[in-house]
């Protein structure tokens, strides 16, 4: 069981889940981002679920308590490439991703999160859920 | 019960071309087929219906026409009726394709069983049921087929009625025309998300001018979609709040969680400032094209 | 009503659950589901699967294709010999939104699906219908 891949982009580090998590996996990611973003100082995190065909609560959480604990580090989570079919099933499913932003790709992604990084008032309370 | 089949099926196919020729001079009359190239479409299904029948022995029963052995008419029937559905011909036509075969056939019946007044009787019941049962089949199918016409006219006018428009770079603009319901909503979302995809487009402005009322569900409605923008990465003005509207959102505390502008000329200049440009007046005008 | 397909699955494992999703998936494609469709049914199968596990001590699923006149459905049926469920509304509310983890977030399932229905007793089990057409 190959753990996923944790890529430094300045001070960003980018994962792509390709792969149907389940537990053991997720937790695994957890852990090592939190480790990642603390021994690479790192301002942003971006997740790249473009090769997610389904995101089900159990994912939604995952991405929730890695905002979470990014944000607890000061980070920024990003989640990047949602599918439009994923997206409208989520949104009937009910499930809100709290604290975290998203973007359309890694591009804009990642200068979402210089533009909040490098402004002056950090805008939590904009663009949240 | 083979012996009414067999005096039936082999009337049918003894005088097979007799048969065929009232029943095509009934069917212009009834029909009233003036066209002649249906005329020419219509002569060739009947001639094929009267082809089935020759192939009777594999029909063991008339009661039943939904078991196997009559799968070649049924099919055939249902090509006749989806065609008559699709182009919008009405049910009593294509149930009168099946029915006016009755005249000739009982006439056929009449010329071989006159002398026995019971079993022509009889066997003339029989053939009265039998396509009773292949009309009234002909009709369901019939029915069948303009449900999915007009489902499949619904969807299009959903999908005509909900153009995304591109009003900038980044910019695209949503005008909704009707009443949001869900299976609108659906359409409208996967339109919205489609050419944020495509455009990478950043901001979304939803147009509500067009809408008569926002209620609890409409409100949910529009919640839904601009919250599933937001998951690709795009924001939401909600622009075309008539005063009404306004007033109407209030009084059912309804949390629309977005920006919301009264004009979509207002939700524009928002746009255009968050994408960072700023629209100044040149120094002479650019003359019209010609 | 016809029944075109009709094969039951166990679920005991997270890999289960992976195993599941990808046998829905590919019902739902076989019946001719939108994208938007598949999508939906194979997130509830996720959602109802993973309670399965998680909280009925495992269990099957069974998978149906069928077939009513022109609509065609696939329809997934979720049994465990587990606890059972013993409040109903509680077990529809979105336990995952609050945060309160309470809620087995059935209710978000069953938004996503045509027909649903849960018959649970306390101390025997639990069977969990969905269904999706077209």
């Amino acid at each position: 069981m190959a753990d996923i891949p944790i890529l430094q982009i300045g001070d960003c580090l980018l994962v792509s889940i390709q792969v149907d998590m389940h537990d053991r996996l997720a937790l695994a990611l957890q852990d090592d981002l939190t480790e990642r973003i603390v021994a690479d100082h790192a301002r942003g995190v971006m997740i790249d679920i473009s090769a997610l065909e389904i995101v089900d609560s159990f994912i939604g959480r995952m991405l929730n308590n890695i905002a979470a604990m990014s944000r607890v580090l000061d980070a920024v989570t990003v989640v990047v490439g949602m599918r439009p079919a994923v997206a409208i099933t989520l949104v009937e499913l009910g499930l809100g991703l709290t604290g975290v932003r998203t973007a359309l790709n890694v591009d804009k992604g990642l200068a979402l999160i210089r533009r909040i990084i490098d402004s002056p008032e950090r805008d939590d309370a904009d663009r949240v859920r | 019960m083979s012996g009414h089949r067999s005096i039936i099926l082999s009337l049918i196919t003894r005088h097979h071309q007799r048969l065929l020729t009232a029943w095509l001079a009934n069917l212009r009359r009834d029909a009233r087929i003036s066209d002649p190239r249906r005329a020419a479409e219509t002569d060739e299904l009947a001639r094929r219906f009267l082809e089935e029948f020759r192939r009777g022995e594999a029909i063991a029963q008339f009661e039943d026409i939904h078991a196997a052995e009559w799968q070649p008419m049924r099919e055939l029937l249902e090509d006749l009726s989806r065609d008559r559905a699709v182009q919008g011909h009405s049910a009593g036509e294509t149930a009168i394709f099946v029915l006016s075969l009755k005249d000739p056939l009982f006439a056929l019946l009449r010329e071989d069983l006159g002398a026995d007044a019971d079993r022509l009787a009889n066997k003339t019941l029989i053939a009265d049921r039998l396509i009773d049962r292949l009309s009234v089949f002909t009709v369901e199918c019939y029915a069948r087929a303009r449900e999915e016409v007009i489902s499949r006219q619904q969807q299009e006018l959903l999908e005509l009625s909900t153009p995304v428009v591109q009003l900038w770079d980044g910019i695209l603009a949503l005008p909704l025309i009707g009443t949001l319901d869900s299976a609108r909503t659906q359409i409208v979302m996967e339109s919205l998300l489609q050419r944020i995809v495509a455009s990478g487009a950043e901001i979304a402005i939803i147009d509500i001018t067009g809408v008569p009322t926002v209620d609890t569900l409409v409100a949910q409605h529009l919640i839904k979609t601009i919250s599933a923008a937001r998951l690709m990465g795009a924001d939401c003005i909600l622009s075309g709040i008539r005063p009404q509207i306004a007033q109407t959102i209030v009084h059912l505390g309804l949390e629309l969680n977005v920006v919301s502008k009264a004009t979509m000329a207002d939700a524009l200049a928002l746009a255009l400032r968050r994408s960072g440009k700023a629209i100044t007046d040149r120094k002479q005008p650019a003359a019209p094209e010609a | 009503m016809q029944t075109e397909f009709d094969e039951t699955m166990p679920l005991r494992t997270s890999d289960d659950v992976v195993r599941v999703r990808q046998a829905v998936r590919a019902r739902a494609v076989a019946a001719g589901f939108s994208l938007v469709d598949q999508t939906k049914i194979v997130t509830a199968a996720s959602e109802i699967g993973r309670n399965t596990l998680d909280y009925g001590g495992g269990g099957t699923l069974r998978i149906e294709m069928l077939r009513n006149g022109r609509r065609r459905g696939v329809r997934l049926t979720f049994t465990d010999q587990g606890p059972g469920i013993a409040d109903l509304t509680q077990a529809m509310k979105d336990g995952y939104t609050t945060g309160s983890g309470l809620g087995l977030g059935l209710g978000g399932a069953k938004r996503l699906c045509n027909d649903f229905d849960v018959q649970s007793t306390p101390g025997q089990g639990t069977v969990v219908t969905i269904a999706r057409w077209t």
